[in-house]
């Protein structure tokens, strides 16, 4: 067997289960479980209204079928809306924390004690359907700046979720964002006051341990005037043979002179080389550059999950406001990938940059899908899009699906996409060098995510750069 | 709803009367068409073809099918749609074919009518093999009228020196549709050149139904050019399918300038290793028209080569749509494939959809794909002034140049210097 075969029987690292006694919600989704989930929650009774209001839409939706990925049916009705691991009713401190808990998320490479954290990172750690600790609370309220789960943030800052929940992604925005809105479970909230840069990179990891469930997280953050965020994302799951259902909403909202950040590194469990389970990740993603020079940008590298579907937006409602979306997805084994992301244009002047990379190998299927649309009162806007793809193997695909509207003819569009395979030449150079030819792949897929993983703060690009070499190893030999 | 059943009521009434001396096999070709458009009914909005482009005024309205035009036409009325008197020419007004002004060639260069029933092996092999009608409800409606239309033939290593001229005119009656069917085929190492126009002695309200089908056999060579030239207030709905033998070259180039509402569904299959394509397109629109243009190209076959430019020239409140897919089925090795579509907008009011589309399904490829939508460069328009070229004309001149550059594609000389008048003219009106 050679090195390069058996880096392909390398299994998904994060896949283990840890056994920890549950409360699992038996399957089911009706509006006594959606008032059971609001329960646990202690939320208030708007919240659980806002809920009922989005799960009756949701029954007159029908699931869409547009993205170009193939998979059987989803039964609504077998996933459980609800898990979360047994505790003691009240955490005041980490100690309290369930020690498996804790071992599972050091195993995992986020370390919830806060003396053995990375520096400068503020972890919300999220398992199944709560969460379970967040770190650096005490030392990010000295700036004001509120990081919780966002099940504390409606009991607690009720005033800002309500004024800002669903305004970005509306409750019945579409089929997945309506049953999020119907069930969210557990996710993180920011609020940034005026004027503070974050002096810490917030980061939430998100962990899916019990089995037929589904974790539908939502998160929120709001970047008051003239205030910066970074915030980071990440997850993995066990290896099951079935699929599981991950339908996460995630809102973005920069006021004024605002600057936020979202960086994830999806690693869902992509399923086994037949394409036997694995995570169905449909997400909705939007940000909303609501105040003048405001700025959101979304970095995204996906390598992980069977099905991916999401396409992270801003709408740029802001003069001068500022877009970006810099992604890398990577499909393998028989891994479906359709995203990319929407840029909608309404202020005067306002600019987007997209830059997405996608790489296929094995039977992987990998689509970019975005939409430009720039309306007529955006004077003078600007965007520039560009979409590489890298094609491992002759049984994979590649398929770029642009969307431009363009109605103001101040504005200036321009879109480039290009298709190639992974190049002979430049293997046999490095071979030539002395490389092996894994580390030749590995160098030219590198260079290749490049200018998306520059966007990525250092912790994450070096974590991301590793991601990648795991998922494709093996694909060329 | 009302009007699909209209039209299939006249379908039936024209199939009983007019059209039942037809073969057999046509007559079912006929019958399969009329099924299929019954079941698909009018595109809406929320198919992702036709997401763009509303086809209400045409299935809201009452089109007759059109009767042979009653006044007889003469060589001056339609000189002005000639390139020149010469060469072979096949000239049709409402429909119907018009032998006095035509100019055919044996049972090569004829009206479909005529070689249904005299080359009937040859039609049958080829008349609806390769334009679709599954997820088309236009072509299975002009599949389902197919009567008259071009026919052309070209034996194997036979090359016809001039191009054909291929005219269709609307006489200006309202409210009729006229279902155009072209064949062309052009066997192995041969080759031709083809100019298709459409146009209209009056500004009337018609419906251009038309779908155009084009073998190229292995090693043959074909130019075909189209221009569409309808009144402004016409409908015109096109299918243009072309089908690629082993190292066969293929110039498509299409040129929109007319139609209140015009759609057309561009095809090009590679069938064969070897193959060269271009794809060469302008609109240039007006006023309120509508032009919606969706290409697709099939690399089938590995070593293939396409080639593929679209420009778009938006004014008043005009709305131009462009969908650009480039399909590489499995297998398709060594494929080289470039799309690019280009849009200006001169007004504020104009608008441009613009979907390029990569599907790809074999790895050792090269594709790339750009899209452009703006207004004209302020930097070239400074330097044009500082020249001391007024504002106008400087842009009328990068105007021109932007749509000079297709025209510039096109090998037929006396073509060229014809669109080039009109483009000029069209831009001395704003």
């Amino acid at each position: 067997m050679t090195s390069i075969e058996a880096h392909v029987q390398q299994p998904y690292k994060y896949g283990f289960v840890t056994d920890i006694e549950s409360e699992v919600v038996p399957a089911g989704l009706n509006e006594d479980v959606i008032r059971l989930i609001s329960g646990k929650k202690g939320e208030p009774a708007w919240m659980l209204e806002w809920r009922l209001k989005a799960y009756r839409n949701w029954l007159k939706m029908s699931e869409p079928h547009w993205p170009n990925v193939k998979y059987g049916p989803i039964d609504y009705q077998a996933i459980s809306y609800y898990a979360a691991p047994k505790q003691r009713p009240k955490l005041d401190s980490l100690e309290q924390v369930d020690p498996k808990l804790v071992q599972t998320f050091e195993k995992l490479g986020i370390p919830i004690e806060e003396q053995k954290r990375l520096t400068g990172v503020a972890v919300d750690a999220v398992f199944d359907s709560v969460s379970v600790a967040t770190t650096f609370q005490a030392e990010l309220a000295k700036y004001g700046v509120i990081f919780c789960p966002i099940s504390q943030a409606i009991r607690e800052h009720a005033d800002l979720v309500q004024r800002y929940v669903g305004t970005v992604v509306p409750h019945n925005d579409n089929f997945f964002a309506a049953l999020n809105s119907a069930v969210f479970t557990d996710g993180s909230f920011v609020y940034v006051p005026k004027g503070v840069r974050c002096p810490l990179e917030l980061s939430t990891y998100f962990r899916i341990n019990a089995s037929s469930t589904g974790q539908f997280e939502r998160t929120l953050i709001i970047a008051d005037e003239g205030s910066y965020v970074s915030y980071l994302e990440g997850c993995s799951a066990p290896m099951r043979d079935e699929n599981q259902l991950h339908a996460a909403v995630v809102e973005l909202i920069a006021l004024d002179n605002a600057q936020i950040k979202y960086s994830t590194i999806q690693n869902w469990y992509p399923g086994d080389e037949e394409g036997r389970g694995g995570i169905y990740n449909f997400v909705t993603k939007r940000g909303k550059c609501a105040g003048r020079n405001s700025k959101i940008s979304w970095t995204q590298v996906e390598t992980g999950s069977a099905i991916t579907w999401k396409y992270p937006g801003c709408i740029l409602q802001g003069d001068n406001s500022i877009g970006e979306f810099y992604s890398v997805a990577v499909t393998s084994h028989r891994q479906q990938a359709d995203t990319g992301t929407k840029m909608i244009h309404l202020g005067k002047n306002t600019r987007s940059t997209i830059v997405s990379k996608g790489i296929s190998a094995g039977r992987g299927q990998n689509t970019y899908r975005g939409l430009v649309k720039i309306m007529k009162g955006a004077e003078g806007a600007r965007n520039y899009s560009q979409c590489d793809s890298m094609l491992i193997g002759d049984k994979c695909g590649a398929h770029t699906f642009p969307y431009i509207d363009v109605r103001n003819s101040t504005a200036i569009m321009e879109h480039e996409a290009s298709t190639s395979k992974i190049g002979e030449d430049q293997i046999f150079y490095l071979r030539q060098r002395g490389l092996s030819s894994e580390d030749a792949v590995s160098m030219i897929v590198n260079g290749f995510c490049k200018e998306v993983f520059k966007e990525l703060p250092m912790e994450f690009a070096v974590e991301a750069t590793r991601l990648l070499g795991i998922s494709l190893e093996g694909s060329v030999g | 709803m009302a009007h699909v059943e209209q039209l299939v009521g006249s379908y039936r009434a024209w199939a009983s009367n007019g059209a039942s001396r037809a073969p057999a096999w046509l007559h079912d070709l006929r019958e399969v068409g009329i099924a299929r458009f019954h079941d698909l009914g009018f595109p809406n909005m929320k198919q992702e073809a036709w997401r763009f482009t509303s086809v209400a005024p045409i299935a809201e309205g009452s089109f007759e099918l059109a009767k042979p035009p009653a006044r007889i036409l003469r060589l001056e009325d339609i000189r002005p749609f000639l390139l020149f008197e010469a060469g072979y020419r096949l000239v049709f007004v409402d429909g119907f074919f018009q032998p006095l002004l035509s100019t055919p060639f044996f049972d090569d260069i004829q009206s479909l009518a005529h070689v249904v029933t005299h080359r009937q092996d040859l039609v049958r092999q080829h008349l609806g093999k390769y334009a679709a009608t599954q997820d088309r409800p236009f072509s299975a409606l002009n599949t389902a009228f197919v009567s008259d239309g071009a026919f052309i033939h070209v034996p194997a290593k036979a090359t016809v020196a001039e191009p054909i001229q291929l005219l269709f005119l609307a006489s200006g009656d309202k409210q009729v549709v006229t279902h155009p069917r072209n064949l062309v085929v052009v066997e192995r190492e041969a080759r031709a050149s083809i100019v298709e126009t459409y146009a209209s002695l009056a500004a009337s309200g018609y419906w251009t139904n038309a779908v155009t089908e084009i073998v190229v056999g292995d090693g043959a060579r074909v130019d075909y050019h189209r221009v569409q030239r309808e009144s402004d207030r016409a409908y015109h709905v096109a299918a243009t399918q072309s089908h690629q033998g082993r190292d066969s070259t293929l110039n498509l180039h299409f040129v929109a300038f007319g139609a209140a509402l015009a759609r057309h569904d561009i095809g090009a299959v590679l069938s064969g290793p070897g193959g060269t394509l271009i794809l060469n397109g302008l609109y240039l629109l007006a006023g309120a028209q509508h032009a919606d243009h969706h290409t697709t190209i099939d690399h089938a076959a590995d070593h293939c080569e396409s080639h593929e430019y679209f420009n778009g020239v938006l004014d008043g409140k005009s709305r131009g749509v462009f969908t650009g897919r480039i399909i590489v089925r499995p297998g398709a090795q060594k494929t080289d494939s470039k799309q690019t579509n280009n849009n200006l907008l001169l007004s504020t009011d104009a608008h441009a959809d613009s979907q390029p589309q990569l599907e790809i399904y074999a790895d050792d490829v090269k594709c790339t794909h750009g899209s452009t939508v703006g207004p004209l460069d302020p930097r070239a328009l400074f330097y044009l002034r500082s020249r001391g070229i007024g504002e106008h004309e400087a842009r009328r001149l990068l105007t021109y140049g932007f749509a000079a550059e297709i025209l510039g594609r096109m090998d037929v000389a006396s073509l060229r210097l014809q669109l080039d008048a009109i483009v000029r003219g069209r831009l001395a009106e704003q």
